[in-house]
């Protein structure tokens, strides 16, 4: 028998630790060549972890939600043959998958984080929750059984429920099928007062029953893409001192002249909604003010003025948010902005937007559409210095001087990075958006 | 005539027709059902029960036959019995009258209409039954078509004269000398058996190299044995070929050879045909499955509104199956939920000694990928089997290896028809072994032996 450690692999792009997501395998497991041991997910993708062995699983060496040095053995897989080894990560080639929310530097941004040295055996797990004990062999040995992989499915699958035809009857009448009832009975079979504990679980919340005092406290690690969006969030509003502005926009000229470019559209160009305009509209003004356009590196004390528009849509997706990033919109016409939005969400909404669609913006746009909401605290998107969210449109009575008229009005709630743009910039900035809103004629003039 | 309308038609009155008419009828259900011959179908008419009868009778004359030869073990003897063959017709049909009109007392009881005459569908809602006053129009929400089945016929031995079906051999009130039976399945081997044992000389031709090909090889022996002692001549892996000239039954026999054979009477029973002509199924679009026609798990057929049940809808062909299926479908026109779910129909065979079957065999538990615990007990060791002079057979129980859930019943023996509620009620509440290990069973019964098969299953039998 041999013992071979598989460490953290590099991921590339100088990352230099990668959070456990996922173990596919548990220790005692026999695995087969290129079966996936572990999930791990950087700042910018999700990589899955071959085995380069068959063998079985000797140690895993995190938990799920551990943060792992590159570098850091992470398996032993015990194979039949000589010797103990140790692999070198360079032969592991995981395949990344775009992590979906893994937004990062735009292209040119130089890496912040030191390369690990790869040599290391030893490096230890870092835990950002301080619950892991260090690493031991003897606490991979005990621990790290994945005991969190066996299900609670009440039978196997395929197996029929085991129920008498009374209990089969009732279940029948009340519209439940057995096969979602756990059994409490030996071999399984479903009793009558598993159905009452069926029926009365599902119709406790019904308001019939009463209101009742609730105890329960259920614990939800944070892992994966819900970390990164914490930790994102934290360290947005941790270190940007933020100002919100908000304005109101009459976009019924825009809302006549969209419905119109919309009925004569070509049947190659995409049905245009609101934010191809607000994206042209942005470019414009960013035109005559780049400083908004910019990436803060405070660490390094620059600001990084981006010629290119790269702006980020955030987009609400099963699985939490994602940010993919159109690319260029100085360089893109209102029907291409239309396009690459239309693209991208369904990219985002799918789960196949690529890392680079996935990062690199330079700006960002927050909008909650149709769910309404007069007013949002949009957090910047780290390290950019703005984000421009867009808040519901509705008809308002607008006083025109002599009389009340209703007029399509639109929010749009902006926040800035105050250390480096002024009130006064901003609020120049949000002006001439609303200038070209409202007279979207002036988006298409240059 | 003036036409109906309901909200349930029932096509035939056999086991599941006028189950499901009866059951609508007490939902409140507007039902009427049609009929052409008298309600019952093949079951009650020329199946089941007048078989079991002609069975009982033979089975009594022929213990009064064996003592009369002083062959009795409990010490009878006599003097040499006869039987009225036409007295014995005539019992048997008058059980057959008070079940008949039984039915039709039940169905009048539950407000079903009854329509006598032959059904014929016009289109999915609407059936002409030719009555002896005409046509009478009937449309209706729900159709049932429990139209049943109907003995096969052999092209080369088509049925008259001699050559006769079940139905036919029911009623023979003179006892022919010698009887060819034409298959070795369950009809032929009751009917053979007691024709037999009724004095004739019974010889059993069949197709295939076994007797029984539905039931495994341990529950068959004691069958196979004891028609062997009975006399009757079986010939397998032979085919009849026709008549010859003279009426005698041309066999040609496995190893190529012709062979006649003398017969009075010629008995085909090759098997059963779902009935699915001469109603009009030509004016529906129903999907078929083989011979039979289609249903889901609540016997609904793919035209909506119309449900079949019965032996037009598949194997196995069972009263009891068709019964369930009619009483599930009135309770589904009722508006309740309902969906096929039964976990075992019990197969019981009338021969001599009996079988029954349910759930799965070891052979197809295995074949199903289960890893399983089976054994027997032998009434060899049950007191009551010894009692009654018969300690043939024995009782087999099938079990999950892993949580000991029971999958599958199965008995031969004297009487074990009867021990066919206890296997069904195991499989059907999910009994384990210990559930039947651990039920108390009355002394002396044969129903012990269950109890016993269970004990040995987990390795503790007491009695052996």
């Amino acid at each position: 028998m041999a013992e071979h450690t598989i460490k953290m692999p590099d991921v590339g792009e100088g990352v230099a630790e990668a959070e456990l997501v996922e173990w596919h395998v548990k220790v005692g497991d026999p695995v087969r060549e290129d079966m996936v041991l572990a999930a791990v997910m950087t700042d910018k993708a999700t990589v899955e972890i071959p085995s380069p062995f068959e063998g079985e699983i000797s140690w895993l060496g995190a938990e799920i939600g551990d943060v792992v040095a590159v570098g850091s053995p992470l398996i032993r897989i015990k194979t039949a043959g000589e010797g103990l080894k140790e692999e070198s990560p360079k032969e592991v080639t995981p395949t990344p998958n775009p992590s979906p929310q893994g937004r990062g530097e735009p292209d040119s941004a130089p890496p912040k984080a030191e390369k690990a040295s790869t040599d290391e055996a030893a490096a230890p797990v870092q835990s950002k929750a301080k619950t892991s004990a260090p690493p031991s062999p003897l606490w991979g040995g005990i621990k790290g059984g994945g005991s969190s992989l066996s299900s609670g499915a009440p039978r196997a699958e395929g197996e029929k429920p085991l129920a008498s035809p009374a209990v089969r009857l009732r279940a029948k009448d009340a519209g439940i099928d057995l096969r979602q009832v756990a059994g409490s009975g030996p071999a399984g079979r479903i009793s009558h007062e598993d159905l009452d504990a069926f029926l009365s679980a599902g119709r406790s919340t019904s308001a019939a029953r009463g209101l009742a005092r609730n105890t329960e406290v259920t614990e939800i690690k944070v892992v994966g893409l819900r970390r990164k969006i914490a930790e994102k969030m934290a360290l947005a509003k941790r270190s940007i001192p933020h100002i919100t502005y908000v304005e109101e926009i009459d976009v019924t000229a825009l809302e006549e002249l969209r419905a119109a470019m919309n009925a004569a559209r070509k049947p190659d160009q995409p049905k245009l909604t609101m934010l191809p305009f607000l994206m042209r509209a942005m470019a414009k003004a960013i035109g005559e003010q780049p400083e908004i356009n910019a990436i803060y590196d405070d660490e390094a004390g620059i600001i990084r003025q981006h010629g290119g528009i790269h702006i980020g849509i955030a987009a609400q997706t099963a699985t939490g948010l994602v940010v993919p990033v159109a690319r260029h919109v100085e360089a893109r016409d209102i029907w291409d902005c239309g396009a690459e939005v239309n693209r991208l969400a369904e990219a985002a909404k799918s789960g196949t937007a690529s890392r680079d669609e996935l990062s690199g913006s330079t700006i960002t746009i927050t909008s909650l559409g149709a769910m309404g909401g007069i007013v949002t605290t949009p957090v910047i998107n780290h390290p950019e210095v703005a984000i421009v969210g867009v808040n519901k449109m509705m008809m308002r009575p607008v006083w025109d001087g002599t009389q009340f008229i209703p007029r399509k009005m639109m929010n749009l709630s902006s926040s800035f990075d105050h250390r480096v743009i002024d009130g006064w910039d901003a609020a120049r900035f949000i002006q001439r958006i609303k200038t070209l809103l409202e007279a979207p004629a002036l988006i298409f003039v240059d | 005539m003036k036409d109906i309308s309901c909200k349930l038609l029932v096509i035939g009155a056999g086991p599941g027709g006028y189950v499901c008419a009866i059951r609508a009828g007490q939902l409140g259900i507007d039902t009427v059902i049609v009929e052409e011959k008298r309600p019952g179908g093949t079951c009650l008419n020329v199946g089941c029960i007048p078989s079991k009868a002609i069975i009982h009778a033979a089975d009594e004359f022929h213990i009064a036959t064996e003592a009369s030869k002083g062959a009795s073990p409990v010490g009878i003897s006599l003097s040499t019995p006869a039987i009225d063959l036409k007295k014995t017709i005539g019992w048997k049909d008058n059980i057959v009258g008070r079940l008949t009109t039984g039915v039709s007392g039940l169905l009048k009881k539950a407000k079903v209409k009854s329509v006598e005459g032959r059904a014929r569908f016009r289109d999915g809602k609407t059936v002409e039954v030719e009555t002896s006053t005409g046509t009478q129009i009937i449309r209706a929400e729900n159709i049932v078509i429990a139209t049943g089945s109907q003995s096969v016929e052999l092209p080369n031995l088509p049925f008259g004269g001699k050559v006769m079906s079940s139905t036919g051999a029911l009623s023979l009130t003179e006892l022919p000398e010698k009887i060819a039976v034409i298959g070795a399945g369950y009809i032929g081997l009751e009917l053979g058996t007691a024709f037999a044992k009724l004095g004739a000389k019974v010889t059993i031709v069949e197709a295939l190299d076994r007797i029984l090909p539905v039931y495994d090889k341990e529950l068959v022996r004691p069958v196979e044995k004891r028609i062997g002692d009975l006399g009757i001549e079986l010939l397998l892996s032979a085919k009849a070929k026709g008549l010859s000239g003279t009426g005698a039954l041309l066999v040609e026999t496995g190893d190529g050879a012709e062979q006649k054979i003398e017969a009075d009477a010629i008995l085909v029973t090759v098997g059963r045909k779902p009935a699915t002509e001469n109603w009009g199924r030509e004016e529906l679009v129903l999907d078929m499955d083989g011979r039979f026609v289609r249903i889901d798990d609540q016997c609904r057929t793919s035209m909506r509104g119309i449900f079949a049940i019965g032996d037009v809808t598949g194997e196995p062909m069972l009263a009891h199956r068709a019964m369930a299926q009619g009483e599930m479908v009135a309770e589904i026109v009722a508006g309740h939920k309902r969906s096929w779910d039964k976990v075992a129909i019990a197969a019981v065979c009338f021969t001599d000694p009996e079988i029954v079957s349910v759930g799965l065999s070891p052979e197809q538990a295995k074949a199903a990928g289960r890893e399983i615990k089976s054994a027997q007990f032998p009434f060899t060791a049950n007191g009551r089997a010894m009692s009654m002079a018969d300690e043939t057979g024995f009782v087999r129980v099938v079990a999950r290896a892993d949580n000991h859930l029971v999958l599958g019943i199965q008995a031969v023996g004297r009487g074990v028809s009867e021990l066919s509620a206890a296997f069904g009620l195991a499989l059907e509440m999910g009994a384990r072994l210990e559930d039947i290990a651990d039920t108390i069973h009355a002394h002396p019964t044969q129903g012990e032996a269950l109890q016993e098969a269970a004990l040995r299953t987990l390795g503790h039998a007491l009695h052996i």
